[in-house]
């Protein structure tokens, strides 16, 4: 265990008093310049870094309303100060949203606006320096980019836009973080994130099927690179391997089988979730997207379905078709792309699976909605889809299933504490602190549900419970996949 | 001519022009820079009549703010309301004759101040109290409360201690609007008040203020969500754009 406390729980959650600088220790590892320049950064800070960032910065406020009308807007209120999952984790004013914009804003009013040009301290405008650029390395690495904060801000504005600026100023001038950089050059060159090449993928999946064969007495596929199938399954490549996500593999594998569906994972994109739109670089993001439809066409099929995870879908509900479209070349009748809690929902709603819900009676089941599901995406065709139908399939799972309070679920969740590309263990400590609103919050459910288990319907929030839980009182596998509750549920053979 | 209205008279023309063409330029400078990608914060409508729903009740009620805090809401409502029945009720030194209904509600106005002074108190009391906002505040978000207050207080002086001859004001500033100028009154309130206001008018385009033109085109708020319906093509255009396109 690293140096440091498991925050304790408090009798009801309260907004800690500030604590000012107690996190800014916390940095990730600074990549290495061959990870640097493999994504197109430079490798070292580079001797002008102060104009480069300078400038940048204009040209990124030039090409962003968002950014623009959010660096103008901010009256300083306060309503967002509580809202920070790492501030009332951490207790560091610096991780109240308006503190973190700030030490974007103070620069950008310094050299963008006449009252931070001739006025500065009256305004909290300050000159870009080297200490600027040290709190920003640490600051927006402690930024999930969760979007809770623009929930609550009485003008919409959303930290995570301004996080993801300040790390492409950051990678622009050479200091870019070790593990979303390295993870995006894998993904560029191998297909995912893990480095995973088509032999140790074709590899495990066969492993599956073994498995999943043993267990049940049928044969369920997991096929890979099959042309002319109907379906491309993208997925986060943790699923191929980790704990609990390849439980939700199996289970997605379970649906297209049952359902009869034809379906294919490529190793050319192996990977759905996009660590570019982490450091806010459209050109990397770019790329990754670009996989996704060239396999789509180099495979021929009709749709496209991502598995469980949040920030992907993100990327891939409202940024793909922008960002490599257009998929004209699918089958229209289905929404591009759609998830697999949508392919489950509807097969569920037509009573086209078979459900055995006594097989999780084991558990007693509540659920995290990931924050880039809830806020920043949507599934089915109704406004809020995106809280109703994961809680509708594992409802059709299981028969014990209770929420947590409500100003911890839907569009207030709080993040795991590992997002927006954080889940890596030299920030440990800052996952463990940022996690502690929704420990707390399922600690209550525990206390009065006797909830057994949590399901979470992203690879970042299962990899992080996964560490996180043992912190704070409970057990690593007290964290579920959906579609392993669906894979325990399902029964497979009959009819299709 | 005393010098006092001559100055008085440049000082709003300047303030006049500053706080319109600081909009307008500030404004277009909004609707003009791209949005790169689609950012509603979900749930969003899934239409663009729901998009003007949320809008409206976003401008009216401050839903948002509501949600997130009480207290700073209704400080925060309370300011904004009073404020448009203030400014409403000041129409009537600007239009003759008087229109009807902002006849009608001046006595709602005369309030109104009271509650404008209220609810920035309320907010000046968080900004002092609380340790997250203080820590956030800088000397500027003092100075802009003190500024509105003064504003209020000063009024509130004119019609309750003090009282200005504003038949004469009303004169200024039809003068002003037609170029006729009329003697402006030298009523130390009245000369303060107006100061305060035709500074207020210049520091706008350039404060915080922004957020009320701000507001209308925040992306997280203004968007649709229907990226699957409808392609999201990138407006204006920038290097790294147009290779999407």
């Amino acid at each position: 265990m690293a140096d440091f406390e498991t925050p304790a729980f408090k009798p009801y959650p309260e907004i800690p008093p500030i604590e000012i600088g107690v996190m800014a220790h916390s940095k990730p590892y600074v990549a290495k310049p061959d990870i640097q320049e493999k994504v197109g950064f430079p490798g070292e800070l580079i001797d002008n870094w102060k104009q480069v960032a300078i400038d940048k910065m204009g040209e990124l406020v030039d090409n962003s309303r968002a950014l623009r009308v959010f660096l103008d807007s901010c009256v300083k209120c306060g309503a967002c100060t509580d809202k920070c999952h790492y501030y009332l984790g951490t207790s560091d004013p610096n991780n109240m949203p308006v503190a973190r914009q700030d030490l974007f804003r103070s620069v950008y009013r310094r050299y963008y606006t006449v009252a931070g040009k001739y006025f500065p301290s009256l305004v909290g405008a300050r000159d870009l320096g080297q200490e600027v650029l040290d709190e920003w390395y640490s600051y927006f690495h402690q930024c999930s980019q969760c979007r809770r904060c623009s929930v609550y801000c009485p003008y919409g504005i959303d930290t995570a836009e301004i996080s993801m600026a300040a790390r492409e100023i950051l990678d622009c001038v050479g200091v870019g973080q070790k593990y979303c950089n390295e993870i995006i050059g894998k993904a560029q060159t191998i297909g995912n994130n893990l480095g995973l090449p088509e032999p140790a993928l074709a590899n495990t999946l066969e492993g599956l099927e073994e498995d999943i064969e043993e267990e049940t007495g049928v044969t369920v596929r997991l096929p890979l690179d099959q042309k002319g199938a109907d379906i491309l399954l993208i997925t986060p490549s943790a699923d191929f391997f980790a704990e609990p996500h390849v439980d939700g593999l199996i289970g997605y594998a379970k649906v297209f089988h049952q359902a009869g569906l034809s379906w294919t994972i490529s190793s050319y994109a192996s990977e759905a979730a996009n660590f570019g739109m982490f450091i806010g670089s459209y050109e990397n993001m770019q790329v990754l997207a670009r996989r996704i439809r060239e396999a789509a066409l180099e495979l021929g099929v009709k749709r496209i379905v991502f598995g469980e995870c949040g920030h992907a879908w993100r990327v891939a509900y409202n940024f793909l078709d922008t960002l490599a479209g257009p998929f004209d070349f699918l089958d229209p009748a289905y929404p591009m792309p759609q998830h697999i809690c949508e392919v489950t929902y509807d097969l569920l709603q037509r009573n086209a699976l078979k459900m055995d819900r006594s097989a999780n009676d084991d558990m007693v089941l509540t659920l995290h909605d990931s924050c880039n599901i809830a806020r920043a995406s949507r599934m089915g065709n109704f406004e809020g889809g995106q809280f109703v139908i994961p809680r509708e399939v594992i409802k059709a799972s299981c028969n014990h299933f209770v929420d947590m309070p409500a100003d911890t679920i839907r569009e207030a969740t709080f993040c795991c504490g590992g997002g927006g590309g954080l889940l890596t263990d030299d920030l440990v400590e800052l996952r463990v602190k940022g996690s502690l609103p929704r420990m707390e919050a399922l600690q209550q459910v525990v206390n009065d549900h006797e909830v057994t288990h949590m399901a979470a319907i992203c690879a970042i929030c299962k990899s992080q419970f996964s560490k996180i839980l043992p912190y704070y009182g409970f057990e690593m596998d007290q964290v579920v996949s959906i579609h392993q509750l669906v894979s325990n549920a399902i029964q497979l053979g009959g009819e299709h | 001519m005393s010098l006092l209205t001559i100055i008085f008279a440049l000082l709003f023309y300047f303030a006049a022009a500053v706080i319109i063409i600081g909009l307008v330029y500030r404004i277009r400078l909004y609707a003009t820079t791209p949005t790169p990608l689609r950012i509603p914060t979900m749930p969003a409508p899934t239409t663009g009549a729901g998009v003007w729903r949320r809008m409206f009740f976003e401008i009216t009620l401050f839903n948002s703010l509501f949600k997130s805090n009480k207290w700073i809401w209704l400080f925060g409502w309370v300011f904004h309301a009073a404020l448009l029945l203030v400014l409403l009720r000041h129409l009537r030194y600007f239009t003759d004759p008087v229109w009807s209904w902002v006849a009608l509600i001046q006595p709602l106005g005369a309030y109104a101040a009271f509650a404008m002074v209220a609810g920035l108190a309320g907010l000046w009391a968080r900004r002092l109290l609380v340790d997250r906002v203080r820590y956030i505040s800088s000397p500027s978000d003092h100075l802009m409360l003190a500024l509105l207050i003064a504003i209020g207080i000063t009024g509130l002086g004119m019609k309750y201690v003090a009282a200005t001859d504003i038949v004469a004001v009303k004169a200024f500033f039809l003068g002003l609007m037609y170029f006729d100028w009329q003697p402006l009154p030298a009523d130390p309130v009245l000369i303060l008040h107006l100061l305060l206001v035709a500074m207020l008018m210049i520091i706008f385009p350039f404060s915080k203020l922004l957020h009320a033109p701000g507001v209308f085109f925040c992306p997280t708020r203004n968007q649709v969500d229907n990226a699957r319906e409808k392609r999201h093509m990138p407006t204006g255009a920038s290097p790294s754009l147009k290779q999407a396109g």
